[in-house]
């Protein structure tokens, strides 16, 4: 698919640039060299990667386990850190942000934490869950109170 | 193990999260969008993505290696003390193709931004979610001193199918924001019924 970086306004007769119907988007043929295979640094997380991580999303439900006991010195600052904020429920996408580290980051410091029992996890709806009727319905009228 | 989520426990109830995609061009207005229905102020996280060259998987590509840093800004709508819904700003740029991969897995929909004063810059969304078969609505951001162009026009310009809903919006405006993001629930419940 070509970029279309330069736009003449006076190429179309009603102004606008016109997107071709057929073929563009391609995941499989990747132009040049801005994509490819990614690696993630897990610079906190001491290299450790998703073999022994449990599968997060980015809006997995997190919250810390109330009567966990934890032990402070097997942990990382900032998985205490992400205890402390997750004593209300929040999702991987909001701890990341608050604590500004990367969300593959979070990812393996909370399934740390998932599988130590110090926090619990709640997968989000997915394309396997298909999204119930009530539940559309519930957020067509949670957006209408908005 | 997919959750943990079989133990009630004493905890307060966690909720189940779902996701809306909103994508467009750089400045076409998302985040606006996001921050006029979102109940907290727009949180912004980032992923660290280290970008190598197919077909290296050894140690002396690693000099080859370039670092993306892709922000993704992103708000949050309680629906009930059991269901959050999130919205996410997505990077426009085709060139992050592999975050909307990830992004779109499982999110009940998108709304595509779509800028008339740059509308090429939504063509790469528009692609993806079509071919994903994501339901999706365009969302014509009327700028101030742009030219106000007709919804046929830009639906006609994006070669979208009928049944694509184009609705013109102001990002700025709670209500026009509100009324976004019930046409494409709607839509996604048509798509559901289908």
């Amino acid at each position: 698919m070509q970029a279309h970086d330069e736009f003449d306004p006076g190429e179309s007769p009603h102004g606008l640039p016109q997107r071709a119907a057929v073929g563009g988007f391609d995941a499989d043929t990747p132009e040049g060299e801005e994509a490819g295979p990614l690696v993630r640094p897990y610079v906190i997380a001491q290299g450790r990667d998703h073999a022994d991580a449990v599968q997060l999303d980015m809006i997995s439900v997190v919250i810390a386990a109330k009567r966990a006991e934890v032990d402070e010195m097997a942990l990382e600052p900032e998985q205490l850190r992400i205890l402390e904020l997750c004593r209300r429920p929040l999702s991987v996408a909001e701890v990341s942000a608050h604590l500004d580290i990367p969300v593959a980051v979070v990812k393996v410091l909370l399934s740390d934490l998932l599988n130590r029992g110090l926090a619990l996890a709640r997968a989000p709806y997915t394309a396997k869950s298909p999204v119930s009727r009530d539940v559309l319905q519930a957020v067509l009228d949670g957006i209408q109170r908005l | 193990m997919a959750s943990r989520d079989s133990d009630p426990g004493p905890e307060a109830p966690v909720p189940s999260a779902l996701k809306i995609l909103v994508a467009g061009g750089f400045g076409a207005g998302k985040t606006t969008l996001v921050g006029a229905v979102s109940e907290i102020a727009p949180l912004s996280t980032e992923e660290v993505m280290t970008e190598a060259s197919y077909g290296i998987d050894d140690l002396s590509g690693v000099e080859s290696k370039t670092t993306t840093t892709v922000a993704l800004d992103f708000g949050r709508i309680t629906i009930s003390p059991s269901l959050v819904l999130y919205l996410f700003g997505t990077p426009g740029q085709e060139r992050f193709w592999f975050m909307w991969e990830e992004l779109s897995e499982g999110a009940l929909g998108a709304v595509v931004i779509a800028d008339t004063r740059r509308l090429e810059t939504c063509f790469a969304a528009v692609d993806f979610f079509e071919q994903r078969g994501v339901p999706f609505v365009v969302a014509v951001n009327c700028f101030d001193g742009a030219h106000q162009y007709e919804a046929d026009e830009v639906r006609e310009a994006l070669s979208l199918n009928p049944d694509i809903p184009v609705t013109l919006c102001d990002a700025r405006e709670r209500e026009s924001a509100k009324q976004v993001l019930l046409t494409l629930m709607n839509r996604v419940s048509e798509q559901v019924a289908a």
